[in-house]
Formats: C-alpha cells, sequence, structure tokens
C-alpha cells in the first residue's frame, strides 16, 4: 500500500510559472546594472596553433572601449571539471577555432564587438587533430604538452598522446564465457557531437565591489561550482566569487560547467564595474559544449533461450579540445554499458581523446547514450538471431530488485520489469489501432530498455520557521526547467504537512546557500530532495518539542496535524491533551521571542549507497567513487520509412519511466516528453558538423532541431517502484528521458526495412544506403 | 554612420517615443529602450520564435522587424496581456497544463497561441500545431504546449456561450 500524502503525486503547477507566463521572469540578458559595461570575445581562427604575440592598439582606439584583456595579463591559473586543463583565456597556444583568445569591455555592445574584431594575434599554425583517428595517430601533435603537469583526482591513469581518458571494468571470465554462448553479434556503431540548444544562449553579468569581490549571475546548473570554478580561473579565494542564480533558460548538462562568467568576471575586475556577456548562438554553438562523439564496438552472446551470458564494449570518446566532463562521462559510459540487464561476464573499457575542436561536456545522457544504442540494437540483433522476440529477451534478462549493478553494488529496488510489461502492453494496444502507413511507406515498431542513476556526492539544504508559522526553505536545487523548485518544495511540505502556498524558496546564492554539488545527473530529486526532507523533520521536531514544553506533555505524545498544527497522536486517548493544538506561528513565536532562539533545520550528506566493488569488478580510473538510487525505464517507437526518399516519421512513441514514488506527474511527463523529443532529434537529424576544425552549422538556420511537427504523441507511463532511502521513494527521471529514444527509433527502422544504419543521426541519406547497398 | 530616428510606437496600448538609429530591431527597441524584456533573443536569425510579438494580432519575429517601420500599428508583447491581478485565459492555461518549463520560449508561445486563437477560436490540434511550427521549445516535446492551447480554446468558447 502507498501511503496516501497531501502534495506528493499531486500536479501542483510550476511555482514560478506565473513569472513566465507574464514575461517577468529576470533571465540574464534581461538584467542590467547601473554603469554596465558590455563585453566581447576574440575567438581563434586556428583549430591548432602557437600564440607569438598580441597587437591590442587599433582595438584601445575604438571609442568607448574601457578594458582589454589577453591571455598575457593573466598568471597560468587552470580550471577544470576533473582535470585542470583549462586557463581563462588561451595562453600561449590555441585549441579549436573560437577559442577565446582576448576580450573587451566597453561602453557599448557595438563598440566591444568592434574593438574584438581589431585585436590582432599573430600565430604559428600547428596540424590539427580532428577526430579520434587522427588522436590515435602517434605522427600528429600532441595537443596538451603539459599533460603530466595537471592536477587530477586519480591516480590509476595510464595514457599516453593525445589519449586523455582511460577507464575500464571486468567481471566473470569473459573468455571462457563465449563458448558458452549459442549466438553471439558484435557491431560498432559511430554517433555524432549534439548542441544542448537551451534557448537562452550563454550569458553572464557580473559586479565586482570595492574589495574585488565579484557576484556573478548567469545561467547554471550549480553555483557553487559555478563559485569554484570561476575562483580556479582567476586564482581567487571563494570568499571573493558570489554566484547567483537567475531564471535559467534550459540546461541539459549544457550550463553544469562555466561558460562565459570566468571572462566576464575577469573584465569587471579589470575596470571595476559590472560587466554583460552575452553570447550570440553562433558563438554560443562554437565555444560552449557538445555531447561526445563517439565510436563504440560492442559484442553480445546469448543462451538458445535468449539469456545473456557475456557482453564486450569497448568505448572511444572524442573529448574536443579541454577535458571538461570526459572523465566522468567516459567512466559513466562504461558503468552504464551492460544497462539494467544480467550478464554474468562483462568487460569494458571507455578511451578518451583530445582533438582540435570545441570540448565535449556534460548533456543529458552523460555518455548513456553511446552505449545504449549499441547495446539495445545488438540485443535485436540477437533475437534474430536466435528467432525470439526482442521484448522477450529483454525480459527474460532484465535486473531486478536484489540483483547487482556493474561494479558489484546491489540495486535496492528496481521496476524494470514493469517498465518492459507495461510498454509491451500500450505498443500491442496500438499497434491494432495505429492507422495504417502511405503508400511506399513501411511500418515497423522498436524498443529499447535503459537505466541511469539519480544520486552522487553532496547536497545540502536548511529550512526555517518564520515567525508566521510559513517556511523559508534554501537550497543550491537550479531551476533550469525541469521543476527542481517545485519538487523540492513539494517535498518539504509534505514533511511538514503544509501547504505549498507556505514554502518560500530563495533563489539559489553561494553567500547564503547551503552546498549542493550541482542540478545534474538526475539527482536534485533524490539528493537534493532527501536534504530537504530531512532538513525540514528536524524542523519538524524542534516544533514539537516546543509544543510540548507549551503542553506539558511528552514529545512523543504529539505528530503533526496538515495545515501548521500540531496535535496529539491519535493512539492517545486518555489524556486531558486530546483535541489541545499548538499552531507553528505560536511554536514559532515562542522560539523568536521567548525560548531556544529561532527554529531552523538543516541536513547535509554525501551519497551513502554501497561502494563499488573497485577489486572484484576490476575497475580502473573510473572517476566516481559511488552512485546508485538506479532508475529504469523503456521507450518504445512506431516510424513509418519512405522507402523512396529514406525518410523515417516517428507516428507514435510509449515511455515508462519507474520513477520511484511519483512527486508531480505533471514534471514527470514533462521530461519524458521534452526528453523523447531531444532524443528524436539526436536518433535522426542533428548534428553538429566540422570542416577541417570549423564547425559550419552554428545556427538554427543549418543545425535543425525538433518541430512540433515531427514531434509525435509520447504515451507516457509512470511506474512507482519506491527507491528506499529516496524522499518519500522517489528518484530521478530528467535524463533517461533521452537515453533509450535513439535505439528505440533505430530497432523500429529495422524492424520497418530489414535494417538500419549504424550510426547516428540516422539521415534519410543513410537509411537509403541500407535500403540499396549499392 | 547609420541615421538615427525618431518616431512613435504603439506599445500594449502606450505610445512611446523612440529615437533610435534607424537600422534598430524592434526586439532591440523592446528590450533595450523600453525595457521590456519578455520578448527573448533567442538565435536573431527569426528561426527560433523566442521574440515574437504581435503587430496588429498578427505573430511577427522581433528580431526580423524594424522597429521605425513600426509606427501606426499596434504592437503587443506578453508584458500587455496580463493584469497586475491575474494572467489572461492562454497564459493561465499554460501554467496549469504544465506547458512551460525554462519558460525562454513562453512569451513567444503564448503570444502565437493567442494569436491562433483569437482568429479561429474554433482551432483545433491540428491548427494549433500548424500555428505554432514556426516556434521552438526545447523542453516539453509540446504536448503540454498543444494541451494548454486547447484547454484556453474550451475556455474562450465556454466562455463565449
Amino acid at each position: 500500500m502507498t501511503e496516501v500524502l497531501d502534495t506528493i503525486g499531486q500536479r501542483v503547477t510550476r511555482l514560478e510559472g506565473k513569472d513566465k507566463a507574464s514575461g517577468r521572469a529576470q533571465y540574464t540578458d534581461d538584467m542590467t546594472l547601473p554603469g554596465m559595461l558590455y563585453g566581447a570575445i576574440t575567438g581563434s581562427p586556428h583549430a591548432h596553433a602557437r600564440i607569438l604575440s598580441y597587437d591590442i592598439s587599433a582595438a584601445l582606439e575604438v571609442p568607448g572601449v574601457k578594458a582589454i584583456i589577453t591571455g598575457d595579463d593573466y598568471d597560468w591559473f587552470r580550471s577544470g571539471g576533473h582535470v585542470k586543463d583549462e586557463t581563462l583565456l588561451a595562453k600561449g597556444k590555441v585549441r579549436y577555432i573560437g577559442e577565446p583568445v582576448a576580450a573587451v569591455a566597453a561602453r557599448t555592445q557595438k563598440a566591444a564587438e568592434e574593438a574584438a574584431r581589431l585585436i590582432q594575434v599573430e600565430y604559428e599554425e600547428l596540424e590539427a587533430v580532428l577526430s579520434i583517428d587522427d588522436a590515435m595517430n602517434p605522427d600528429l601533435p600532441i595537443i596538451h604538452e603539459e599533460f603530466s603537469t595537471y592536477q587530477m583526482k586519480v591516480t590509476d591513469l595510464e595514457v599516453s598522446g593525445n589519449e586523455c581518458w582511460a577507464t575500464s571494468a571486468e567481471e566473470g571470465d569473459i573468455d571462457a564465457a563465449w563458448a558458452e554462448c549459442d549466438a553471439v553479434v558484435e557491431e560498432t556503431f559511430e554517433t555524432q557531437a549534439q548542441h544542448h540548444l537551451y534557448l537562452e544562449p550563454a550569458s553572464a553579468l557580473v559586479d565586482v565591489d570595492a574589495n574585488g569581490k565579484v557576484t556573478i549571475w548567469g545561467p547554471n546548473q550549480g553555483v557553487h561550482f559555478i563559485q569554484t570554478r570561476v575562483a580556479d580561473y582567476l586564482g581567487l579565494p571563494l570568499t571573493k566569487v558570489r554566484a547567483i542564480s537567475p531564471t535559467v533558460g534550459g540546461g541539459f548538462g549544457g550550463r553544469a560547467g562555466p561558460h562565459v562568467q570566468p571572462i566576464t568576471a575577469a573584465l569587471a575586475l579589470k575596470t571595476g564595474k559590472p560587466v554583460k556577456i552575452t553570447l550570440s548562438r553562433a558563438m554560443d554553438f562554437e565555444t560552449c559544449r557538445s555531447r561526445h562523439p563517439s565510436r563504440v564496438r560492442m559484442k553480445i552472446g546469448a543462451k538458445k533461450d535468449g539469456t545473456f551470458v557475456a557482453q564486450e564494449a569497448e568505448l572511444l570518446f572524442d573529448g574536443g579540445s579541454f577535458m571538461d566532463e570526459t572523465p566522468a562521462v567516459a567512466s559513466f559510459g562504461l558503468m552504464m554499458a551492460r544497462g539494467p540487464y544480467r550478464i554474468p561476464n562483462f568487460r569494458g573499457s571507455a578511451r578518451a581523446f583530445y582533438t582540435n575542436k570545441l570540448r565535449a561536456g556534460s548533456f543529458r545522457g552523460f555518455g548513456n547514450p553511446q552505449t545504449t544504442i549499441a547495446r539495445e540494437c545488438l540485443i535485436d540483433r540477437l533475437a534474430q538471431a536466435l528467432d525470439l522476440s526482442p521484448m522477450a529477451v529483454r525480459q527474460k534478462n532484465a535486473m531486478v530488485a536484489g540483483d547487482k549493478w556493474l561494479g558489484g553494488q546491489e540495486v535496492p529496488a528496481c521496476g524494470f520489469a514493469q517498465c518492459l510489461e507495461e510498454v509491451k502492453k500500450a505498443a500491442d494496444l496500438d499497434k491494432a489501432q495505429l492507422p495504417p502507413p502511405a503508400p511506399g511507406k513501411k511500418r515497423g515498431f522498436g524498443f529499447s530498455g535503459f537505466a541511469h542513476i539519480s544520486s552522487f556526492l553532496a547536497s545540502g539544504a536548511s529550512v526555517q520557521l518564520r515567525e508566521d508559522g510559513t517556511i523559508t526553505m534554501n537550497t543550491g536545487g537550479i531551476e533550469i526547467g525541469q521543476g527542481a523548485s517545485t519538487i523540492l518544495a513539494q517535498i518539504c511540505a509534505e514533511a511538514l504537512k503544509l501547504p505549498i502556498e507556505d514554502i518560500n524558496i530563495t533563489e539559489p546564492d553561494t553567500d547564503t546557500t547551503p552546498y549542493n554539488y550541482k542540478s545534474v545527473g538526475s539527482r536534485t530529486t533524490y539528493t537534493t530532495g532527501r536534504a530537504v526532507k530531512a532538513a525540514a523533520e528536524d524542523v519538524a521536531d524542534q516544533i514539537i518539542e516546543h509544543a510540548a514544553a507549551m503542553l506539558d506533555c511528552d514529545p512523543a505524545q504529539l505528530t503533526l496535524i496538515s495545515g501548521g498544527q500540531v496535535g496529539v497522536k491519535a493512539d492517545v486517548t486518555d489524556s486531558p491533551l486530546v483535541n489541545r493544538t499548538i499552531t507553528f506561528k505560536e511554536a514559532s513565536l515562542r522560539a523568536h521571542y521567548g525560548v531556544g532562539g529561532p527554529i531552523i533545520g538543516t541536513h547535509t550528506f554525501v551519497f551513502d549507497g554501497p561502494p563499488f566493488d573497485r577489486e572484484g569488478s576490476k575497475m580502473k580510473a573510473v572517476v566516481f567513487g559511488n552512485m546508485g538510487a538506479y532508475i529504469y525505464g523503456v521507450q518504445g517507437a512506431a516510424v513509418d520509412v519512405d522507402e523512396v526518399t529514406g525518410q523515417v516519421e516517428v507516428v507514435k512513441a510509449w515511455a515508462a519511466a519507474d520513477v520511484g514514488r511519483a512527486i508531480n506527474p505533471t514534471n514527470i511527463e514533462g521530461q519524458i516528453q521534452g526528453g523523447f523529443a531531444q532524443g528524436m532529434g539526436y536518433a535522426l537529424f542533428e548534428e553538429m558538423v566540422w570542416d577541417n576544425g570549423r564547425l559550419v552549422n552554428p545556427t538554427l538556420m543549418e543545425y535543425k532541431v525538433p518541430g512540433v511537427k515531427e514531434v509525435p504523441k509520447v504515451q507516457t507511463i509512470i511506474v512507482e517502484d519506491p527507491e528506499p532511502g529516496g524522499p518519500f521513494g522517489a528518484k530521478g527521471v530528467g535524463e533517461p528521458a533521452m537515453v533509450g529514444v535513439a535505439p528505440a527509433i533505430a530497432n523500429a527502422i529495422d524492424d520497418a526495412i530489414g535494417d538500419r544504419p549504424n550510426s547516428l543521426p540516422m539521415t534519410p541519406e543513410k537509411v537509403l544506403d541500407v535500403l540499396d547497398p549499392s | 554612420m547609420s541615421d538615427t530616428l525618431t518616431y512613435d510606437l504603439n506599445v500594449n496600448g502606450e505610445i512611446e517615443t523612440i529615437t533610435a538609429p534607424a537600422e534598430e530591431t524592434l526586439l532591440t527597441v523592446l528590450r533595450e529602450r523600453l525595457h521590456l524584456t519578455g520578448a527573448k533573443r533567442g538565435c536573431d536569425q527569426g528561426v527560433c520564435g523566442t521574440c515574437t510579438v504581435l503587430i496588429d494580432g498578427e505573430p511577427v519575429r522581433g528580431c526580423l522587424t524594424i522597429a521605425a517601420l513600426c509606427e501606426g500599428v499596434e504592437i503587443t508583447t506578453i508584458e500587455g496581456l496580463a493584469t497586475p491581478e491575474a494572467l489572461d485565459i492562454v497564459q493561465q492555461s499554460f501554467v496549469d497544463t504544465g506547458g512551460i518549463q525554462c519558460g525562454f520560449c513562453s512569451s513567444g508561445m503564448i503570444l502565437t497561441v493567442s494569436s491562433i486563437l483569437k482568429s479561429n477560436p474554433e482551432a483545433g490540434e491540428a491548427e494549433i500545431r500548424e500555428g505554432i511550427s514556426g516556434n521552438i521549445c526545447r523542453c516539453t516535446g509540446y504536448e503540454k504546449i498543444i494541451d494548454a492551447a486547447v484547454l484556453a480554446a474550451q475556455q474562450i468558447n465556454g466562455a463565449a456561450r
């Protein structure tokens, strides 16, 4: 039986919805400060070159220019997500086209841009390394010559040349296992760079005070991370950097690291004035981040009845010019390679490489889509080889609670089998009901299973009871559109049995907000949510103590009553206390003006699930000490393939997600539907294309994302298999919402025409190639 | 150097006198001179639709429209829909159905849907899909935006009966 709750499970409307609907919500570029200057950036015209000299004389002549900075103005302070390999501006050499080499602050945007164009930099060009194959070629130059001097957190990394990460894991006896298999399939898949295309381009506004402390506003996914990264770039202590989260126009992982905040901060410090930089869409494309292009070779073997025996996975990631989140993407891709299946023998490795292109970084799915497409397409191939239904093979091998994840962690809950069953039922029903495809088109159905995590690292929260009995809640959970604020407020409201209107949320601000790693990894609901729930329970305990003192009874006799009151527990029947209540306001006034002091509840923790068995699973250079609260899902698609044009139309989709406990069904559906659209773009047409190091499609005219006409109806199915440890049993949903889409569509194409491309995006040209290989 | 012009714009029922370079776009004038920042600069190429405003009730791209050519027409921005007390029906529908996530496309989407329903109060899902096909949303997968438009249509029609 699921406990009936007041707020959890309700379709509470988004707390900041009215602000956004009325146009009042303030995004970074909407803000101005008195005396504010505008910034502009000069980018590198070369993919790989040494910087010989700068000439800023002509740029300084532009009227209104207040400051120009180049790499010469800064010491070698390095910053980075896992390995400190980036500097504020290029120093000594440039490593991709568009890399910031200089920046200008001026009275107007126009003057800043004109000056940025007039900055002259003399370069000595070097041969560029533009692909994974280039990066493995020992004859090409090294992109980071000082790699061995960079600070990093792991000690068991063994790489050379332009290889920047190498991680591996192994369980069972893979070499012996292949002999036990009745069928073995093996293929290599290639995936492309995808852009996040959050609709708000990168932007930062930075103010500076007389003590040299900078205050930063900008789209972000974690104010504390931005604070530490900016401090690293500028060689500042954390006391001199404050980061605040304004309204954020989308994230998808793209704001998980800094973008223009460090350069904007440097210009503010140099001029002593507030400075704003907002990138054009093209510069955002060229200089922020992309999803990692990959090449994945995978091999899976099974017995006649479909039981999986062995899996081998070799992942290669193109990390671009700087490391950013590459070590974590490689590690995570590896740890997700087996997915939510029982496969006793596994060997996997993930290697990543520096290339002279834009850095690849965090992006919804985080290495998981690249491995999931390979595994899920091969499961269909294996089923074909054994003459079994792909869905039945998935069901036969689905992991259940008590099974172990790759790395040896026991999973405490698993709704994967239910997700498979629900999607199968929904698709079977639709198969009979969908109108037939138009003449010349072939219909196919395809499915994919997948899993993800929803917790790692640390979060804190504070919850304060105010004098009138309402709550001020402070967390570092960033509202990037996913609904974090509303979800966290619902958790707080439920723990205190208050209506949602009684919860006031503060905007994340490093000066006041308890530490939160980031709003990434689908971790906010489970991880920040757990901190909120415990902090709210701390407040409840304190309120009950005050109430007990006021009623002269034992706190154990009291409990919270909906609506901000404390009353006597139902089982206390023989006391004069029955029917006596104390309101939160009364308890708070006592605390504020009488005894004990204001009631503030806090909680902090670092994810405490079981650790990986590094020795047993032979794990090497995996950057995660721990992760978990695994989440599961299944996606399915019906496609019509045009045999003449190769065009693929997705006519219907089904998506089940095991979210533990649905805190807000509207938000979950929104994540599943939005994730499907983003996954569909990845599957069929989105691709950043570089020609000789230059991104050739850095605009929305040339980089197509799904519009309303392409996206089908996505039937959402919420599965609730409560996660022990999750707040009210809840866990995440955001990232996996896109992870299974491309394989589901690929398998549907295969079902329709008997084959499918092995590379994303599956454009009409590639589909025609498999239709007619000649 | 470009010429500077002085002209009047009718924005949300108020007459505003603008002095600006002749080539300045309506989006720039709204955002930077009138501080009406509800219209967003998403691509500056007329593709994404985040800068949508209404001119005489029809959706246009603020980033592709020269402000000085907008004399004598009625310009409506997202700030012109709600009263200080309440959102209008379309805005409220977007809030109620979950048609808003990050919110960056919302101004343009809401104005576009308002325009569709004004010219065709009977608009169904097909007409709504057609009508908003020039506006990109990266968060929602569009489904709850369509739900919002359908809900608003029902409410408008209900109120009219």
